[in-house]
């Protein structure tokens, strides 16, 4: 399998990474080179194996479904590239999404 | 005595024990290597004030007889550990200025065991290569150099910032973290030694994620006891990461020195490469024999899939990673950068300015494995390659107990040597890699020079949970070998 401009153009939107135009040839070789060597993989037989995805031995531990903790407004917020503070609290900041 | 930064970390902890130096002289003759030896750059963050507060408080604590066991010993932590109040970066423009407000897990650890801290160690851009060339923070240099030839070295990756920091006598050991190899090989590079633990074995809370069923935190230090004392430490069960293990801590250290007389240590075929460098292959045989010697018997194996691990990490890794660094949107921390119009453009341009070429590369790959109609193909297919990849090793297991392999396929390399294409970086990791994709644990030892007097590293594989058979044979190889050669940069 071969990516073509136009399909490097749609991964990396769908990865919400801005590519220059002038980029999509070189990543496209890249990204090629990449995928043939990684295409050996089909040389082996999995038929019938169960895949496994975590090399973790032992189930999974439950816990009850609890709030552990909170009220950490200051601390969450802290980082913030962008903040609105108004009479109903402070919140992250973004572009308007809704006209 | 040694100068206080040429102590192990064992000798450190005795001459604090016994009042021969005070954890404030430790802080501070670290401190003064760090600044001296800065054009290494193994540092992103040095955080003087704080090292000497924690001396400080250090010193009170063994005055009243209340030591804890890493008590007043300087440490150094990858940057990849979100640390309370210090700017944690991951060696990425896409996490800015950020300050976490709370403390890993590992991390954590260490400060309630007493250690000092010293900073945070560059690496690669999320911890994503081989070289410690993809950092946003600049390369990292590794102490060594080649017989005769002034040109710097890379130390590896992705922990190049803390084996570099380790083998220059910056700290007396290091946290690293280890997804592909990213503990081990630099640990080779830099003729020090780094243990992956099983996966399980450490918290990945508060971690910066990559590919989180392959991360695995570990310590990189100058002897295998201290690389044992500082596990131990770093160890044990964290209800916040539901993949850590529930399983009791050994005292690794005392492991450490007990032998390896009876134990079976296999030598797998497929780890023989067509063309591989004539010097990893004697160094293999070398500690074949210091194994016999020490009472070992040597088995012969087979791990018959081997050589698909590469590109079944290249497939899981960029997957899993493509998935965790969605959440770096320059809404909630880190860089933003707008450039005008929707919400999707903020992500867009914030996510294509702070992402590396490396990070971004495997971002897509990833993206484009996990895309609609590739799945089966690709991750799924990975998925199963695993399966087999860890079978393998169950089936070696019902006939050894340790399994010796080289740790990397050369010595360390000049920046831009190995880096036409990405592939080619890659295959750095060719012999640590199984071992995250089946859990295990993953020593390298340091076990020679090369003819350019590079450090060589042996690598040691255990069963899940065996740790104690790993040191053991690490210790046996580390007694054998008497590596005694030191870095041309350093400390006292």
């Amino acid at each position: 399998m071969s990516l073509d401009a136009e399909t490097v153009r749609r991964i990396a939107a769908l990865a919400r990474i801005r590519v220059k135009e002038e980029e999509v040839a070189r990543l496209q070789g890249e990204l090629n080179h990449i995928l043939a060597w990684i295409e050996q993989l089909s040389e082996v037989e999995t038929e019938g194996v169960e895949p496994l995805p975590g090399a973790m031995r032992m189930k999974l531990k439950m816990r009850e479904d609890v709030v552990t903790e909170g009220d950490l407004h200051d601390a969450i917020l802290a980082n913030a590239p962008d903040r609105a503070d108004n009479a109903m609290g402070s919140f992250f900041a973004v572009p308007k999404v809704v006209e | 005595m040694n100068a206080p930064t040429g102590l192990t970390l064992a000798e450190a902890r005795a001459a604090l024990a016994a009042k021969r130096i005070s954890a404030r002289e430790l802080a501070e003759a670290h401190l003064a290597a760090i600044e001296k030896l800065n054009n290494l750059n193994a540092f992103i963050t040095v955080t003087p004030e704080r090292a000497l507060a924690d001396a400080t408080a250090a010193d009170a604590r063994i005055a009243r007889g209340e030591a804890r066991p890493l008590e007043g010993i300087p440490l150094a932590i990858k940057d990849l550990f979100c640390t309370t109040g210090i700017r944690s970066t991951a060696a990425s423009r896409i996490l800015g200025t950020f300050i976490p407000p709370y403390e890993s897990t590992v991390s954590a650890r260490l400060w309630a065991a007493g250690a000092v801290c010293l900073g945070k160690t560059n690496l690669d851009e999320f911890a994503m290569g081989s070289s410690n060339t993809t950092s946003a923070f600049g390369n990292v240099v590794n102490p060594w150099r080649r017989r005769g030839d002034n040109r710097d070295l890379v130390p590896g990756g992705s922990s190049g910032g803390s084996a570099a920091a380790v083998a220059a006598r910056l700290c007396l050991g290091a946290t690293a973290t280890d997804t592909g190899g990213s503990i081990r090989q630099p640990a080779a590079f830099t003729g020090t030694v780094g243990i992956k633990p099983t996966y399980g074995r450490c918290s990945r809370w508060g971690i910066v994620a990559f590919a989180s069923s392959l991360d695995q935190a570990g310590p990189i230090a100058r002897t295998v006891r201290d690389a044992a004392i500082l596990l131990r430490e770093m160890s044990g069960h964290d209800p916040k990461d539901s993949t850590s293990a529930d399983v009791p801590v050994p005292d690794f250290e005392a492991a450490v020195g007990q032998g390896v007389k009876g134990l079976r240590i296999g030598v797998p075929k497929e780890y023989r490469l067509d063309g591989m460098a004539p010097e990893i292959e004697a160094l293999w045989q070398q500690g074949i024999a210091w194994l016999k010697d020490a009472g070992a018997t040597i088995h012969d194996i087979s791990l018959p899939h081997t050589r698909y691990a590469l590109p079944t990490y290249y497939i899981v890794a960029p997957a899993e990673a493509s998935s965790n660094l969605a959440r770096y949107d320059g809404v909630r921390y880190g860089l933003r950068v707008e450039e005008g119009g929707d919400l999707d453009d903020l992500y867009e341009a914030t996510r294509g300015a702070g992402f590396g070429a490396e990070v971004r590369r495997r971002i897509l790959i990833g993206t484009y494995v996990l895309s609609a109609g590739y799945y089966d193909a690709y991750y799924l297919k990975a998925q199963k390659v695993r399966a087999l990849i860890q079978r393998d090793f169950d089936e070696a297991w019902r006939s050894v107990d340790a399994i010796l392999t080289p740790a990397t396929p050369s010595s360390a390399f000049a920046i831009g040597e190995k880096q036409d294409d990405p592939v080619t970086m890659y295959l750095n990791d060719v012999f640590t890699v199984p071992a995250n994709l089946a859990g295990l644990p993953g020593i390298s030892v340091p076990s020679g020079l090369d003819a350019s007097g590079l450090p060589l590293g042996l690598q040691v594989l255990g069963r899940a949970f065996d740790e104690e058979t790993v040191f053991r044979v690490a210790a046996a190889i580390e007694a054998a070998a008497g590596f005694d050669a030191l870095p041309q940069l350093r400390a006292a």
